[in-house]
C-alpha cells in the first residue's frame, strides 16, 4: 500500500513541494491537501498587480482544481485543519474531516500582524494577504475616496499604489523616517518617497498609530501625537507572523516559527514543514525564492532520495510598482568591517550602493536602474572573490565587455521587442508565458518559449524579464545542479569522479545516485568529458554521449549534410594542400568552398556517407581533421610576423605552428582558440582568443580568457615570458588547468570571470611547481589524444556503422 | 496489409544509438535504447525536419541534433511544451533480428 502524505496549507510553498515530489517520485504517496482558502493554488505575489488592475484572478492561478484531479491529489478546499494528532497520526478539520498520514507537511504560511490599537477590529480595517483582502479593497475603491495604509514596507507601498490606480486618495503611515527600511538605506528610501509623492501618494512619516476611530465602520486614524486624519479604509501592512498555532498545539517545537533542520523536518521526524511558517537556523523568510528552495529539498527527502540539504538563503527584493525600479539584497547597511561603494546621481534619479566585506559582495541597493541586480545577486550568493572586479564592479556586468546584447531597460521595452534573436521570441511572448503558464524559472521559460535556449546570449535579459514580471528573484539555489538528473553541481561531481575514481558515465550515475536511468543529453556530454579529463589513461570514450558533430567528426548542417574543414597549421598552407582540396571539391561536387573565419578552408554540403572518402583523399595529401566541429582546440591564427612584416618582432607564424602541434586534437570543456600576433598591432586578433600571444621586442605577452562570439571579451594579460619554450609550457599549463577546472560548456572567458584571474595567475604564473605539474599532465594526455580521427575512420575501420545506413529498401 | 521488413541484427545498432533504413520516399531511424528496446520512427523532426537518427538517445526519447527538441520514441510526439509529431513504425526483435512493419 502507498504511504499517505497529508499537506496542510494549499499555498505557494506547500504545493511547490508537492510539484517537486511529483517530478521525482510520482507514484510514491497518496496525497491529500487541506487549504482553508476556497480556491486552487494561486500566485500570492501577483495579488499586487491584481489590485492595481494589471491582472485578473484567473491570470494568477497556478494550479486549478483540475490539476489536483489529474494528479490524483485529494483536495479539501475551504477546510481549515484544527488539530494534528501525532499519536494516531491524523489531522482533523474544523468541519470534522479526518485524514490519516504517514508523513505530514505543514505549510501554513503566515498571518498578517494587526496592531492591537483600539478600533483595530472595526469594519473597513483589513490586511493585504489573500484574494479576499483584494476583493475588499477593490469594493472599497468603488464606494469610497480615501484609504490609509499603515506600514511603508514593500507590501504597504504595493497596496497603496494599487489603490491609487483606482483613483483613491492614499495616505501611507510609517513609523520610522525611511520607507522600506528593511530593504533601503536612507538615501534610496528618500528617493523612493520622492518618486511616490510625484505619483500623488501622501505620507505620514514617523507617525505612531494610536487609535482607529469610527462608529462601526472606520472613519479616521488618530496618532500618538494627537493629530488625526479621516479615512474610509485602513490596510494594515506592518508585518507578518509565521502561522505556528496548529504546530504549537500539536506540541511541535516552535520559536518564532516552526523549527526545522536542514532536511526541513520538525522535531517529529514524520512531520515536515516548509514556507513562511518555518524557522530554519534562526531565520524566517517572507519571500518565495527561499521557500521554493526549501520545497525542493523537502521533496527530495519525502521521496527518500536523501540527498540535498537546505542551508539557508540570501534574499533579494524588488518593488512591483510600475515606473519605479528598486532592488535590494543582503546586508546593505554594513558595519565597521565592511566598505561601501556608492554612485549617486540625484537629478537622473539613480543610486547604487554596494557593501563589501572580506573582498566579497554582501549587500546591494539599486534605485532607478536595476538591470545589474541579477548579477550582483549572483555574486553575493556564490561568494565570489571580487578583487579582480573591483574597479568595474560599480558600473556593472555590462561594463565587463558585453557588446550589443543586454543593456535595455526592461520596463521601457515594448512587447514586440525581439529578445531572443535565435528563436525570434519577443518580450511580450515571454511575459505572456510567465503569467499564463505560471512560470518561475529560467529553465521553464526556455522550455515554453525557447527564449535563450539556443546561443544563450539573451539569458540575462530573459532573467530580467522574469524578475520584472514576477517582482522578485526566484531562481537558483546557490550552486545550480549539473542537470535535472541530479542535485549535485558540476564541482561536486568532478571531485567525486576524482576521489572515487569513477572512470565511466555509468559508474558516476551509480555512485552519485542519478535520478534517471541513462541520463539526459546535458549530463551525458558533461560526464563523458569529465571522466576522460580526470582519467585520460583509463576512461573509455562513450560516442553515444557525444553530440553528433563529435561523433561524426564533422559539423551537421541544417539540411543534414556535413562540412569538412582540414587543419592548416598556423594558418599556413601549400600548393599541394590547395590542390588536394581543389581535387576533393571537384571529385565530390562540393558546391561551396569557403575561407573560414579561422584561417582555413571549409567544404560545405557533404553527404555523411562520403565523409570517410573525402578524409582519405585529404589524409593522402598529409592533412588531418581541423576539429572545427568539437568542444576542442580549434585553430591557431597567426600573422606573417618577423619573416615578412616590417614591424614583426618575433617569428609569430612558426610559434603558431608549434602551438598548434602542441595542442591539436585536445578535447576541452568548450571550443578553444589560439592566436599569435607578431607585434602589438595584433593582426591575428590574439586578444580575443582563449590563449593569445602578442610578440614584443623583449619576448612574448601571454593573454588569456578572450573570445569574439556572442559576448565579446578581451583577454587579460597573464604575464610576459622570454622564450618560445616558456610560451609552450605556460600554454600547456593554462589549458590543462582550464580542462580540469571549468564546467562543461564553460568557455575560458566566463570561467576566468567566475573563478577570478588571480587564481589562474597563482597557478600558472606564480607557482612553478604547479605550472610544471599541469603542463606535464597535458603532455601525457596529448600522447593518447593526438591521433587523427579522420584517418581512424577513413582507413582504420573505426565506427563504420556511423557512416552507412543499415538497410536500403528500393521498392 | 502488414509488411514486415528485416532490417538487420540488433548488434548492428549501437545501444543508445540508431541506424537509418532508407526507403524510396524517406528515411526511417531505428533506435536501440540502453535496455535493448527497439523503436522506429520517421527520420524527420517535427520541428524543421532534423535527422533524429543523429540525436542523443536517452530513456525512450531522442533529442534532435538541430534545436534540441525531445521526441518520444514510443509515440513520435514532441515532449514538453513543444508540439508536433512524426510517424511511428512498429518494430520488433526476434532472435537478435530487428524488423519493422511498413504500412
Ligand atoms: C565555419 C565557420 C564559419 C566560416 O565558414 O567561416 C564557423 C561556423 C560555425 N560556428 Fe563559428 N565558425 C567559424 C569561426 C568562428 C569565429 C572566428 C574565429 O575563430 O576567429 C568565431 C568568433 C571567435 C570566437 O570563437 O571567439 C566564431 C564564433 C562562434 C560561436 C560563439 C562562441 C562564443 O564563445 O561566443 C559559436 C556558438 C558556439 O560555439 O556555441 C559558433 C558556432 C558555429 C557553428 C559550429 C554553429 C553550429 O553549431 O552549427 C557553425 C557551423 C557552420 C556549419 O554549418 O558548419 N561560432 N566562429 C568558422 C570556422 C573557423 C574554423 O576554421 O574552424
Ligand atoms: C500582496 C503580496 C505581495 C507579495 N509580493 C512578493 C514578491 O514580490 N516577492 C516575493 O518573493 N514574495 C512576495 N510575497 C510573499 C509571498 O507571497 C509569500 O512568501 C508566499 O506566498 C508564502 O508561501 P507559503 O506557502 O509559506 O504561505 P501561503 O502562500 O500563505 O500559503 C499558506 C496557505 O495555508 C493556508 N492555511 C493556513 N493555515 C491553515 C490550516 N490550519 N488549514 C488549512 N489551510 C491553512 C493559508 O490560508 C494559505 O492559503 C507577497 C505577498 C503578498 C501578500
Ligand atoms: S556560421 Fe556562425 S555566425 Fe554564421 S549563422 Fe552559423 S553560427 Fe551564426
Ligand atoms: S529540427 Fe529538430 S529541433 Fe529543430
Amino acid at each position: 500500500m502507498k504511504e499517505k502524505l497529508v499537506v496542510i496549507g494549499n499555498g505557494m510553498a506547500g504545493i511547490r513541494a508537492v510539484e517537486e515530489l511529483l517530478k521525482i517520485a510520482p507514484d510514491m504517496y497518496d496525497i491529500t491537501v487541506f487549504g482553508d482558502e476556497p480556491y486552487g493554488n494561486y500566485n500570492r505575489i501577483l495579488l499586487s498587480p491584481v489590485l492595481a488592475g494589471d491582472k485578473t484572478i484567473d491570470d494568477i492561478m497556478l494550479n486549478t482544481l483540475s490539476w489536483y484531479e489529474d494528479n490524483n491529489i485529494k483536495l479539501h478546499v475551504g477546510q481549515r485543519v484544527s488539530e494534528i494528532n501525532r499519536i494516531e497520526r491524523t489531522v482533523t478539520s474544523e468541519e470534522g474531516i479526518v485524514e490519516e498520514y504517514d508523513r505530514l507537511l505543514i505549510a501554513t504560511g503566515s498571518t498578517p500582524f494587526i496592531i492591537p490599537v483600539p478600533g483595530h477590529d472595526k469594519e473597513g480595517v483589513i490586511a493585504f494577504r489573500d484574494i479576499r483582502d483584494v476583493d475588499t479593497m477593490l469594493d472599497a475603491t468603488k464606494q469610497y475616496q480615501h484609504a490609509t495604509i499603515i506600514g511603508g514596507g514593500l507590501l504597504g507601498l504595493e497596496a497603496a499604489n494599487g489603490m491609487m490606480q483606482h483613483g483613491m486618495k492614499v495616505t501611507v503611515v510609517h513609523l520610522v523616517d525611511t520607507l522600506m527600511e528593511r530593504q533601503m538605506d536612507t538615501v534610496s528610501g528618500k528617493m523612493l518617497k520622492k518618486s511616490l509623492e510625484e505619483k500623488g501618494m501622501d505620507f505620514r512619516m514617523g507617525a505612531q498609530t494610536a487609535e482607529i476611530t469610527g462608529n462601526g465602520r472606520v472613519t479616521g486614524v488618530k496618532f500618538a501625537d494627537g493629530s488625526s486624519i479621516a479615512t474610509d479604509l485602513v490596510v494594515m501592512a506592518v508585518g507578518i507572523r509565521p502561522n505556528i498555532e496548529l504546530a504549537q498545539k500539536a506540541g511541535l517545537h516552535c520559536e518564532r516559527g516552526i523549527v526545522v533542520n536542514d532536511t526541513l523536518q520538525t522535531y517529529d521526524p514524520r512531520i515536515y514543514s516548509v514556507g513562511e511558517c518555518v524557522q530554519h537556523r534562526g531565520n524566517t523568510y517572507g519571500l518565495v525564492a527561499p521557500l521554493f528552495e526549501m520545497a525542493k529539498v523537502c521533496a527530495n527527502h519525502l521521496a527518500q532520495m536523501g540527498i540535498g540539504l537546505y542551508e539557508g538563503s540570501v534574499t533579494s527584493t524588488k518593488l512591483k510598482v510600475t515606473g519605479i525600479d528598486l532592488f535590494s539584497a543582503g546586508d546593505f547597511i554594513g558595519d565597521d568591517d565592511s566598505e561601501e561603494m556608492v554612485m549617486q546621481d540625484a537629478s537622473s534619479g539613480l543610486y547604487k550602493k554596494l557593501v563589501i566585506k572580506n573582498n566579497k559582495l554582501v549587500g546591494a541597493v539599486l534605485y532607478g536602474d536595476t538591470k545589474e541586480g541579477a548579477w550582483y545577486f549572483q555574486l553575493m550568493r556564490s561568494g565570489q572573490d571580487i578583487c579582480d572586479l573591483r574597479d568595474k564592479l560599480l558600473f556593472g556586468e555590462s561594463h565587463l565587455g558585453d557588446s550589443g546584447h543586454g543593456g535595455d531597460h526592461i520596463a521601457d521595452m515594448s512587447d514586440d521587442t525581439e529578445v531572443c534573436g535565435c528563436n525570434g521570441v519577443c518580450k511580450g511572448d515571454i511575459v505572456k508565458a510567465i503569467t499564463t503558464e505560471g512560470l518561475f524559472t529560467l529553465d521553464e521559460v526556455r522550455a515554453h518559449t525557447k527564449a535563450s535556449a539556443s546561443c544563450g546570449s539573451c539569458t540575462g535579459l530573459v532573467e530580467q524579464i522574469l524578475e520584472s514580471t514576477l517582482g522578485s528573484d526566484y531562481e537558483t539555489p546557490e550552486a545550480k545542479p549539473l542537470c535535472k538528473c541530479t542535485d549535485m553541481p558540476h564541482e561536486e561531481v568532478r571531485v567525486a569522479i576524482r576521489e572515487r575514481k569513477l572512470t565511466s558515465i555509468n559508474a558516476v550515475r551509480r555512485s552519485l545516485h542519478w535520478q534517471t536511468e541513462d541520463g539526459c543529453p546535458a549530463c551525458r556530454m558533461a560526464l563523458n568529458y569529465y571522466v576522460q579529463s580526470a582519467w585520460h589513461n583509463e576512461a573509455q570514450d562513450d560516442p553515444q554521449s557525444r553530440f553528433i558533430n563529435e561523433r561524426a567528426h564533422a559539423n551537421i548542417q541544417k539540411d543534414g549534410r556535413y562540412s569538412v574543414i582540414p587543419r592548416m597549421w598556423g594558418g599556413m598552407t601549400t600548393p599541394d594542400e590547395l590542390r588536394a582540396i581543389a581535387n576533393v571539391a571537384e571529385k565530390y561536387e562540393i558546391k561551396d568552398v569557403h575561407l573560414t573565419g579561422g584561417q582555413r578552408i571549409g567544404l560545405y554540403g557533404v553527404d555523411k556517407e562520403v565523409l570517410p572518402k573525402i578524409w582519405q583523399d585529404l589524409n593522402n595529401a598529409g592533412m588531418v581533421s581541423g576539429h572545427a566541429y568539437g568542444k576542442a582546440m580549434r585553430t591557431v591564427k597567426t600573422c606573417v610576423g618577423k619573416q615578412w612584416c616590417r614591424f614583426g618582432t618575433q617569428d609569430s607564424t612558426a610559434l603558431g605552428i608549434k602551438l598548434e602541434e602542441l595542442t591539436w586534437a585536445s578535447w576541452m570543456p568548450h571550443k578553444f582558440k589560439l592566436a599569435v600576433s607578431g607585434c602589438p598591432r595584433n593582426c591575428a586578433e590574439a586578444t580575443i582568443k582563449d590563449f593569445g600571444v602578442v610578440c614584443v621586442d623583449s619576448g612574448y605577452e601571454l593573454h588569456i580568457g578572450g573570445n569574439g562570439g556572442i559576448k565579446v571579451r578581451a583577454t587579460d594579460l597573464l604575464c610576459n615570458v622570454n622564450t618560445e619554450a616558456e610560451v609552450l609550457e605556460y600554454c600547456a599549463a593554462f589549458i590543462q588547468f582550464y580542462r580540469e577546472d571549468a564546467h562543461y560548456l564553460e568557455r575560458t572567458a566566463p570561467w576566468v570571470e567566475r573563478i577570478g584571474f588571480s587564481r589562474i595567475e597563482e597557478i600558472v604564473v606564480k607557482d612553478e611547481a604547479k605550472r610544471k605539474h599541469y603542463a606535464q599532465r597535458f603532455l601525457e594526455a596529448q600522447k593518447i589524444s593526438q591521433v587523427d580521427p579522420w584517418r581512424e575512420r577513413a582507413t582504420g575501420g573505426v565506427a563504420a556503422h556511423e557512416f552507412a545506413s543499415i538497410k536500403v529498401i528500393n521498392n | 496489409m502488414s509488411n514486415w521488413i528485416e532490417v538487420g541484427q540488433l548488434e548492428e545498432i549501437p545501444q543508445q544509438g540508431s541506424r537509418i533504413v532508407k526507403t524510396k520516399d524517406y528515411d526511417i531511424a531505428v533506435f536501440r535504447t540502453i535496455n535493448d528496446e527497439v523503436f522506429a520512427i520517421k527520420d524527420a523532426c517535427p520541428h524543421k525536419q532534423g535527422q533524429l537518427s543523429q540525436g542523443i538517445v536517452h530513456g525512450k526519447k531522442v533529442t534532435c541534433p538541430l534545436h534540441n527538441w525531445t521526441i518520444s520514441l514510443e509515440s513520435g510526439e514532441a515532449l514538453g511544451p513543444d508540439e508536433g509529431c512524426t510517424n511511428v513504425f512498429v518494430a520488433k526483435v526476434e532472435n537478435g533480428l530487428v524488423s519493422i512493419e511498413l504500412v
